[in-house]
């Protein structure tokens, strides 16, 4: 393939969209296709074919749209119409009112703050394009920054880029991108793996899900990107195995970038050679972590060890190893595209880009966002969230799933970037946000992500192991109603030990969703031991309930 | 000498018996793409568990003496990740979310009722073999939250009272 072919195929395909009147863009990406949206999408293929109408529109299954709680959604081009929850039944109407603008009782204003306050660089192509069609992909820029990089800049220079551009890891810590690149880069080895952690195991978290299902190639290029500029020529993407839709959608891009020729040998008649394998992951969180995912790759339990050494000295095989999130190599693309300066622009002092939250809970948009580092969390909450369901009472909003914590009302002000997010005893995770309001009790929401550290703890080191299961203990005492006065105090010193003395981050996180709570709603948990009571009216309290 | 043989005859006779198997073709094929290399065994272990619904203890012998894994790593692995099941599934499975989003929707209720009328716990199978009751640690359908899977099915905002006329109807056909 070279840069003509490239953009007569972006032509070809631009020129075959402008011949059509009218373009439907049926959501197919998860949450949609829970609505049914498959069955929307064929009732209008049919339709159309009924009336004869092939010639004037076409229909097409794009990637998420965003607003999922609006599912099965549907967007009309070129009038930039976006209509929520079509069903079978109303195919007919939409089609009548293509002509003659839109149909009022579906359509979804694209002026309100959910739509006009985000910012997309991560999910520029994602309702956009068709992720099964490797030529929509390519019409919308796709694979020219592969194609800039390899001809025109040397592996340093990609680096330098990334490095100058400020890009902090979306997996969770935020570990500058470019620093882990240019550390693999100077690893002195003939083999270097490049993998992708596609393992989204935090419970309210599907960015990455999304992303993939999404716009599939744009993660492809990203790795074949960071491949060269840390000289690898193997990659792998570790998925869950729970994400079908994403595996199928990753293995088809996988077989068409290879017949294309952006994977393989020689990419862009270059001496540049580049694979990538797709591994299943098991259900395992621990998988998250990257030493334990490097052991699940090579088949083994998915157990974290000491690092040093670093996976970028030592990985998989015992190889130099990049390990990047899916949202990070998706940042990637356009980085290099716009550069680093571009990038760097947007955000915080520390925090730069963009950041994609899977905003869920009791909020009345739920559904996948990106906004620039920084945005308020009350943006986030009552303006692109559109507030509370049912006009209740905001509480708390937990970020970074069971590692992270909740923030409290009177944070609300908060910037999301990583420093600030740290500061409440929370953290910015991979973007799960879950709105909490006044039905939720923040000793059992602590209790219920324990819950899931003692049963994810992997059981290598006995902080993790033998802590966490304690301090689940301590916390379904407190819940059931027979806590007493001493039980906080040992919450605290059980949390600091099993903070500081774990192996691997699942365990020196693990307190956290406890800890964040103690810290801003501690009368929820006096009122639990002194009252017997829990204000929230969740916890059966003196009724014996044990954990789920 | 002649007992080495006689083993070795007999893996012999076992693999080509399993080749006559369409689904033991899907497995070897897995094995055999990868190169018969151990780390292969987690990505043949799903093979297995896709092709036959649940990991038999024969299956795990066979993998184990086809990838020269000792059966006792074999057997870590496939117990270590919450994805495989030892045990064979019912003719139809209830997935019933605990992420966070789908926790706070109502979930542990939805949860507590499907016990109730099923008289197991999560992770078990009825009596009748006709219903497997499973928690799902996280679907990725926040935004629909509380999300049910039922059969392969995800099903969004969903109340104990759905859930259960489901499963009753599922119940009658096992009956009927």
């Amino acid at each position: 393939m070279r840069l003509d072919e490239i953009r007569e195929i972006a032509r070809i395909e631009a020129d075959r969209e402008d011949g059509y009147r009218h373009r439907i863009n049926v959501c197919v990406a998860a949450g949609c296709l829970s609505c049914q949206s498959a069955s929307v999408k064929d009732a209008f293929e049919k339709e159309i074919a009924k009336r004869g109408l092939e010639n004037w529109c076409r229909v097409k299954g794009v990637g998420c749209l965003g607003l999922c709680s609006g599912g099965p959604l549907v967007a009309i081009e070129p009038a930039g119409i976006l209509y929520h929850t079509v069903s079978v039944s109303d195919v007919s109407d939409v089609l009548e009112a293509l002509d003659d603008g839109p149909l009022d009782r579906l359509v979804c204003s694209g002026e309100t703050p959910f739509f006009k306050r985000q910012k997309k660089i991560v999910l520029e192509n994602c309702g956009r394009i068709d992720p099964e069609r490797l030529e929509d992909y390519i019409a919308a820029g796709g694979y020219q920054a592969l194609h800039t990089a390899l001809t025109l800049m040397t592996p340093e220079e990609i680096t330098r880029e990334i490095e100058k551009s400020g890009l902090r890891g979306r997996g969770g810590a935020g570990f500058p991108t470019g620093l882990k690149w240019s550390t693999v880069a100077k690893a002195d080895n003939e083999t270097k793996f490049v993998i992708c952690n596609a393992d989204e195991g935090d419970p309210g978290a599907f960015m990455d899900r999304s992303v993939l299902e999404s716009d599939p190639h744009r993660v492809l290029e990203g790795m074949a990107l960071a491949a060269r500029a840390v000289g690898a020529n193997h990659g792998f993407i570790y998925v869950r195995a729970e994400y079908p839709l994403a595996v199928k959608r990753l293995k088809k891009a996988i077989a068409q970038a290879e017949h294309a020729g952006f994977l393989g040998n020689n990419i862009f008649h270059t001496p540049f050679r580049f694979d990538i394998n797709v591994r299943l992951g098991a259900g395992a969180f621990v998988c998250g972590e990257e030493t334990a995912l490097i052991a699940s790759i090579e088949g083994q339990l998915g157990r974290p060890r000491p690092r040093p050494p670093y996976p970028a000295e030592a990985g998989l095989w015992g190889y130099p190893t990049l390990i990047n999130n899916v949202e990070t190599l998706a940042n990637i693309v356009p980085i290099i595209r716009e550069g680093s300066q571009w990038f760097a622009g947007i955000g915080t002092e520390k925090s730069k880009g963009t950041k994609v939250f899977a905003l869920a809970g009791r909020v009345n948009n739920t559904g996948l966002i990106e906004v620039p580092m920084g945005t308020s969390l009350r943006e986030i909450v009552f303006e692109i969230g559109g507030g509370i369901k049912e006009g209740k009472q905001f509480k708390a909003a937990q970020t970074g799933g069971p590692s992270g914590g909740c923030i409290p009302e009177h944070s609300l002000d908060l910037p999301m970037d990583y420093e600030s997010l740290a500061q409440v005893g929370s953290i910015m995770g991979s973007g799960g946000m879950i709105v909490m309001d006044e039905t939720s009790c923040m000793v059992d929401v602590a209790r219920y992500f324990m819950e899931f550290c003692r049963s994810e703890s992997c059981g290598k080191c006995v902080p993790c192991r033998v802590g966490t299961t304690q301090i689940h203990e301590l916390l379904g005492k407190i819940t059931n109603g027979t806590g007493t006065a001493g039980d906080l105090t040992k919450l605290e010193e059980l949390c600091d030990l099993v903070k500081h003395t774990s192996l691997c981050g699942l365990g020196q996180t693990a307190p956290n969703p406890v800890m964040s709570t103690l810290r801003h709603f501690r009368e929820e948990y006096r009122a639990h031991i002194e009252d017997r009571f829990c204000p929230a009216g969740v916890c059966r309290m003196g009724r014996g309930k044990e954990g789920e | 000498m002649e007992a080495l043989k006689e083993t070795a005859s007999k893996a012999q006779d076992e693999t080509s018996k399993r080749a006559d198997d369409p689904r033991w073709r899907r497995v070897n094929r897995v094995m055999r793409l990868h190169g018969y290399r151990p780390n292969a065994l987690i990505e043949t272990l799903h093979m297995v568990q896709d092709t036959f619904g649940f990991l038999e203890m024969e299956a795990l012998k066979y993998v184990a003496k086809t990838l020269q894994v000792p059966l006792s790593r074999v057997y870590a692995v496939a117990t270590f990740y919450h994805f495989f099941s030892l045990k064979p599934p019912g003719k139809h499975t209830c997935v019933v979310c605990m992420g966070t989003a789908c926790y706070i929707s109502g979930a542990a209720e939805i949860m507590h009722e499907m016990q109730e009328a099923l008289h197991i716990e999560p992770g078990e199978t009825t009596a009748d073999g006709a219903i497997s009751l499973v928690t799902a640690r996280c679907l990725g359908s926040c935004g629909l939250a509380p999300a049910v899977v039922l059969d392969g099915e995800i099903k969004g905002k969903m109340t104990p009272a759905a859930v259960l006329e489901t499963i009753e109807r599922w119940q009658a056909d096992a009956s009927g």
